[in-house]
């Protein structure tokens, strides 16, 4: 049997007599990185709050590594969870240091761990400075730090990207795979969908409070059959005579150098076979598979049409 | 236990990074001195003990000062730190909400207990100086009224807390804890005076004692102005005081309650409260 670390049977929430949450299951299986994806009041933030048992669902029921995060032993589920929030907040006249120190004695956690915490997400410098002559970024990697005290089995991580620079985003990615690689399960959500297409095993799609898909990418591409797009570089001048020579298939432009096609995921080998017969005339090939971001949009409407 | 060490150990820490404990202690010695040099002036040649004279002007400036200082520590405690984030972070972190309201609690009063504890205490020495030593009743009557003012201190952050568990918004709650102390400090005896001007002997004796200690500033002036012999005397407690009849152990108790039941009223609504 697979351990569900993360898992919400049925699940509604209503909040303020508006529904946050719609029957919504979901499982999250030990040491994998799921990505929750929707727009701001999709829900994402309501799941992340029903694990941590900040709200009680109004229906359904949610575990945590098989405890009930609202209820008594909540307690027992949290110690071993590390939460980033969406904006995170500390005492600005404190040092990101005794921040450190201070959530780290909550979570039963070594304090002498702290300084390597801040090492991981580049803070040492600033570990001695108040937090509020802290950038946006420095805040959100405090906030990062924070949400790692202690090793925790289970990161919940809501839009962890947000004030991060390129370079401080692509650390940030290695780091989840690391952690992914010692065994902790991450759930995140985030905007930056194509920066992650690489990292994450599984994507859930929310739309106003539903489940609209879950998966893998894989999975998500075959059921959505958006259209493959095939570029080819041609020698100069040569474009119409490589149409020509691949006539009866879907073209999209032509312009002197470049043809443009798209076809079925399943009759891309085929294609790729009859653009070899075309010989010297192709210079190169660009195959462009949907993005998250595309998948994410074709979903959402799927889920309005309903 | 460890949890609400740490949350009160932090709120004690913040306390002296915002320079919140040194303004206190600041304002409530200034006050508490000058009251009692002030006092001091009139009593020289009446043989009362210049430290019974001063109890009876302090426990009127903590009711004053104590319950604004009160609500001013915990009005924002809750609400703010909600709108502010930082609680979202903090409860997503292995403890109850109870443990993180008992921490808070137990954080302000400390802070409260240090600001009363010197002001008060200096006052008290220098009245010692001034009336050149003080009997052992007299001693006693004023530490029984800096323990006291501490508790009407924590009657109000305890209603503070209240106020910031049941509000959605940090301004309702700042406007909320002034009406709260407008209306205990100032407008209840007021109130209670015209009523018993108006209805007289119609009120039983049982309602009105009930009326004056349904207010936790008058449950302090009760316990510390009329039940203490020699502080009675001088500080000619109003009648309608000294008609009431209370037993300390009531005033005692009215006092506790008053500490008690917000604090109590306080957690459920913040357990209910969705973050």
């Amino acid at each position: 049997m697979t351990t569900h670390t993360l898992q919400f049977s049925a699940v509604g929430k209503v909040y303020n007599a508006k529904p946050a949450l719609k029957n919504v299951s979901l499982n999250v299986q030990e040491g994998s990185i799921t990505l929750l994806v929707g727009h701001n009041g999709a829900g994402k933030t309501t799941m992340m709050k029903l694990l941590l048992g900040l709200i009680r669902p109004t229906s359904g029921e949610v575990r945590v590594l098989g405890h009930d995060p609202a209820g008594a032993d909540g307690i027992n589920a949290r110690i071993h969870l590390g939460f980033l929030p969406e904006t995170v907040s500390f005492q600005p006249a404190m040092t990101g240091l005794d921040a450190l120190r201070f959530y780290a004695r909550l979570k039963r956690a070594d304090v002498r761990a702290n300084w390597e915490l801040l090492e991981k997400v580049g803070l040492q410098d600033a570990a001695h400075l108040r937090i509020k002559t802290y950038s946006k970024g420095m805040r959100q990697r405090l906030g990062l730090a924070q949400a790692m005290l202690g090793s925790p089995q289970v990161l919940l991580l809501d839009e962890p990207t947000t004030g991060l620079d390129p370079a401080l985003r692509r650390r940030f990615y290695d780091m989840l795979s690391a952690l992914k690689n010692a065994g902790t399960t991450i759930l995140l959500s985030s905007h930056a969908l194509s920066e992650l297409e690489t990292r994450i095993d599984k994507v859930v799609i929310m739309d106003q409070g539903q489940r609209v898909a879950s998966g893998t990418l894989a999975d998500l591409r075959q059921r959505a059959n958006i259209p493959i797009r095939l570029r080819l570089h041609t020698q100069s001048g040569a474009a119409n005579g490589v149409v020509e020579r691949l006539a009866g298939i879907d073209l999209n432009m032509v312009n002197g150098r470049t043809v443009e096609f798209s076809c079925a995921a399943k009759d891309k080998m085929a294609l790729l076979r009859r653009i070899s017969e075309v010989g010297g005339a192709v210079e190169d090939v660009d195959i462009e598979r949907p993005s998250l971001d595309q998948l994410y949009a074709y979903y959402r409407n799927e889920g309005e049409d309903q | 236990m460890r949890a609400i060490l740490i949350i009160a150990g932090q709120e004690i820490r913040d306390g002296f990074r915002n320079r919140w404990i040194v303004a206190l202690t600041g304002v409530l010695s200034v006050f508490a001195l000058s009251l009692t040099l002030l006092g001091s002036a009139p009593t020289g040649n009446v043989g009362v003990s210049a430290l019974l004279v001063s109890v009876v002007s302090l426990s009127s400036l903590s009711i004053f000062l104590l319950p604004l200082i009160g609500l001013m520590l915990s009005y924002d405690s809750i609400v703010g730190d909600i709108e502010r984030g930082s609680m979202l972070l903090l409860l997503s972190y292995p403890l109850t909400r109870f443990q993180v309201l008992a921490g808070k609690f137990l954080g302000h009063i400390s802070i409260l207990s240090f600001a009363t504890v010197i002001g008060y205490g200096l006052a008290g020495v220098v009245a010692m100086v001034q009336g050149a030593g003080a009997d052992e009743q007299a001693v006693g009557a004023f530490m029984t009224m800096v323990g006291s003012s501490i508790v009407l201190g924590g009657a109000f952050l305890a209603l503070g807390y209240l106020i910031s568990a049941a509000v959605r918004e940090r301004a309702t709650a700042g406007g909320l804890a002034i009406g709260l102390w407008l209306l205990f400090v100032l407008i209840y005896d007021m109130a209670l005076l015209a009523l018993l001007v108006a209805e007289g002997e119609a009120i039983g004796q049982g309602l009105f004692q009930v009326l004056l200690l349904a207010n936790p500033a008058d449950a302090y002036r009760l316990f510390n102005l009329s039940d203490l012999d020699g502080v009675a005397a001088l500080s000619g407690t109003v009648g309608m005081m000294a008609e009431a009849e209370f037993s300390l152990g009531s005033l005692v108790v009215a006092q506790l309650a008053w500490v008690v039941v917000p604090l109590a009223l306080a957690t459920v609504l913040f357990k209910r409260k969705d973050i």
